[in-house]
């Protein structure tokens, strides 16, 4: 848990930030039969970038990276409006957008595991690849649908909630009871520490390192879902553009290492929960949208030194405060879900 | 021995193809000046990122048909170096014009050189490039963004002339650094700045996108409780905004005036429904504009170096009358 407090801290001052611009930031109404608010927003924009974040996870546990899921999430979305506007189902829809998406997924696991490719590059192929197929998918234009059950998926409420925060929840309910309470999260673990020391002890390597990218890809599709759903339209050019770096990154500030061999989901909500609220932030206090850019490098930047132990040692020895745990003593606690 | 026989070869193609350059060269004032009845014009277009540019494509090549200009066009996929190639192969062909949308502003001296040596005239369309020796091309035919502005201030000014209470704006700009983006929000900003009680009390970019839009309006809507307007730098991310007010419980179109720009057709249907107020046109519809100004150029007539592309604005009667004839 001691891990995770950074980025605890980090989040609650950008959360206190707020409210010196914003003095009703923390305020929370009921408005038409549902919660509204700014944390309401944070979260509800928020989802979608966990969910890919959570994957995003899983592949970096093992060792690998997954680049394409900006595209996977364009591919989805775009799938699914596609399908709407030509009067199929809301569930046939999302049955083959979520399918097709697991097949991409699958390929990429496929690449990296019985081809043997680079991950950074077998998912770069889909990166743009499927952005094109996205393209393919929307002929190049915005599908625009009207159809109030799919709107439910990333614009909707459910018992006064977002309906995309609960299905975060679900799907981080399913994934931390799978890797923290079966064995799969130790093998994943273990997989991304040698995959092959975990062959030879037994372990399905291959089957373990497709499957978290084919994870990775269903989890990129329902966020893709969310984001079309949210606005009601496809828009194959910049649906879920970037989407891999921010994931990356919320993985990152969460304390999961990119080496692979271990991981951590809460510490991915957390990283994701502080880029979102950064966004918001900007919104909120109006930083000129010029130095947008720069102010989020400075405070990623900041997130990412004050995580670092041998960073904090550093400047707490130069003040003469008492030492800190040595940084070797910290890499080795255990994560926890 | 090899190495040296094949390099010799190689040396002795490469002497013949810098001939067939040059004797290419020279032929080609010939052809182009020949006063065939046909012209035939290579047309470069940018790629078919958006709804937007699909209709300007289909525009370009409808236009020609009806001119009976003979079009040979190819799509650059959003880069400088197919447009370039498109470029070189149009003067090969000996094209009697070219026209382009320059995916980015920068770097086509060399090639327009070539065009201008070939004696091959070049039009711009839509988009500008930065080069400083303006004889390069003929004309630049596309949208003026500052009057685009301008024009979406005027109409703020005018629906407001009565009232004396401030007026909130905000704004949300297209990607940052973009010519529309910073054109727009110039132009706008120079009519309503005549007048203090109309404030921009935020403006932040939206990336042209209806997914930012809608983010960026859902904070704007919790910071600042009182916005009179919306002013987006496309129809885009004025939706997505429209959807955010919507959930904020109040009445897009009603509470908060929405004015927006391009005239896209889920813009106009938004517009016909009373959700935006009023909409300024970009209009990608400048192909029988461009064939004009091509034949005229062929025939060595002179054309202005700035042509404006043809557009109007909407109010909400306006697009219930012409929704259904919209092309794009």
């Amino acid at each position: 848990m001691r891990r995770l407090l950074w980025p605890v801290v980090v989040l609650v001052l950008l959360l206190v930030l707020n409210v010196f611009f914003t003095p009703s930031f923390f305020s929370i109404e009921v408005k038409d039969g549902h919660l509204y608010g700014s944390l309401i927003d944070i979260l509800r924009f928020g989802a979608p970038l966990i969910l890919v974040s959570l994957g995003m996870t899983l592949v970096i546990a093992t060792g690998g990276i997954d680049l394409s899921v900006g595209s996977v999430v364009a591919i989805a979305g775009a799938l699914a409006c596609l399908q709407i506007s030509q009067d199929a189902s809301v569930f046939t829809a999302v049955v083959l957008a979520l399918g097709l998406s697991v097949v991409l997924g699958a390929w990429n696991g496929f690449l990296v595991a019985a081809v043997g490719i680079q991950p950074i590059i077998a998912t770069l192929i889909l990166m743009v690849a499927g952005r094109g197929l996205a393209q393919l998918i929307t002929d190049g234009q915005i599908i625009t649908i009207n159809s109030p059950e799919y709107k439910l998926i990333g614009g909707g409420y459910w018992l006064t909630l977002p309906f995309s925060v609960i299905l975060v929840i679900i799907v981080l309910g399913i994934t931390a009871f799978l890797t923290r309470r079966l064995a799969l999260g130790m093998l994943i673990e273990s997989v991304g520490g040698n995959a092959e020391a975990s062959r030879l002890a037994g372990i399905r390597s291959r089957g373990i390192i497709i499957m978290v990218y084919a994870f990775a890809a269903l989890c990129a599709g329902v966020a893709g879902l969310m984001i079309s759903s949210n606005v009601s339209s496809a828009d194959g050019n910049n649906a879920g553009l970037w989407i891999e770096l921010d994931a990356i990154l919320a993985v990152v500030i969460g304390g999961t290492s990119l080496s692979g061999g271990r991981f951590s989901l809460s510490g991915t909500v957390l990283g994701a929960l502080i880029i979102q609220t950064l966004t918001t932030t900007i919104y909120s206090i109006g930083v000129p949208p010029e130095t947008t850019l720069l102010f989020k490098a400075l405070v990623v930047t900041a997130v990412c030194l004050i995580q670092s132990p041998s960073f904090r040692a550093k400047v707490f020895r130069r003040r003469g405060r008492t030492a800190p745990p040595s940084p070797a003593a910290e890499e080795k606690v255990r994560v926890t879900a | 021995m090899f190495k040296r026989i094949s390099a010799l070869v190689l040396a002795g193609l490469t002497a013949m193809s810098v001939a067939a350059c040059g004797s290419g060269g020279s032929t080609t004032a010939g052809t182009s000046g020949g006063g065939d009845s046909t012209i035939t014009m290579g047309f470069s277009q940018v790629g078919a990122e958006s709804g937007w540019r699909t209709a300007n494509t289909k525009s370009v090549q409808d236009a020609a048909k009806n001119a009976g200009i003979e079009l040979k066009f190819s799509d650059a996929q959003q880069k400088q170096e197919n447009q370039i190639k498109a470029i070189r192969s149009y003067i090969q062909q000996k094209v009697d014009v070219i026209a382009f949308s320059p995916v980015v502003e920068s770097g086509w001296d060399t090639v327009l050189k070539e065009a201008q040596n070939a004696k091959i005239p070049v039009i711009l369309t839509d988009r500008a490039v930065d080069s400083k020796d303006t004889s390069l091309y003929k004309t630049f035919l596309g949208s003026d963004f500052v009057e685009e502005g301008r024009k979406a201030g005027k109409w703020l000014v005018e629906e407001y002339k009565d009232s004396k209470d401030p007026v909130n704006i905000v704004e949300l700009q297209g990607t940052t650094g973009s010519a529309p983006a910073n054109d727009r929000k110039a132009g706008f900003q120079e009519i309503i700045q005549a007048d203090p009680k109309f404030k921009i009390i935020a403006s932040q970019t939206g990336d042209f996108t209806r997914a930012k839009g809608k983010e960026v309006m859902e904070a704007f809507l919790k910071s600042n409780p009182d916005i009179d307007v919306l002013y987006a730098h496309n129809d885009d991310m004025g939706l997505g905004a429209i959807e955010a007010i919507e959930g904020a419980g109040k009445v897009p179109g009603k509470d908060i005036k929405i004015i927006t720009v391009d005239a896209v057709k889920d813009g106009m249907q938004a517009l016909a429904d009373g959700k935006i107020n009023f909409i300024v046109e970009c209009s990608p519809l400048l192909g029988p504009q461009l064939m004009d100004l091509a034949k005229k150029v062929v025939k060595g007539e002179q054309v202005p170096a700035r042509v404006v592309t043809e557009e109007t604005t909407f109010t909400q009667e306006q697009a219930k009358e012409v929704l259904s004839s919209r092309q794009y």
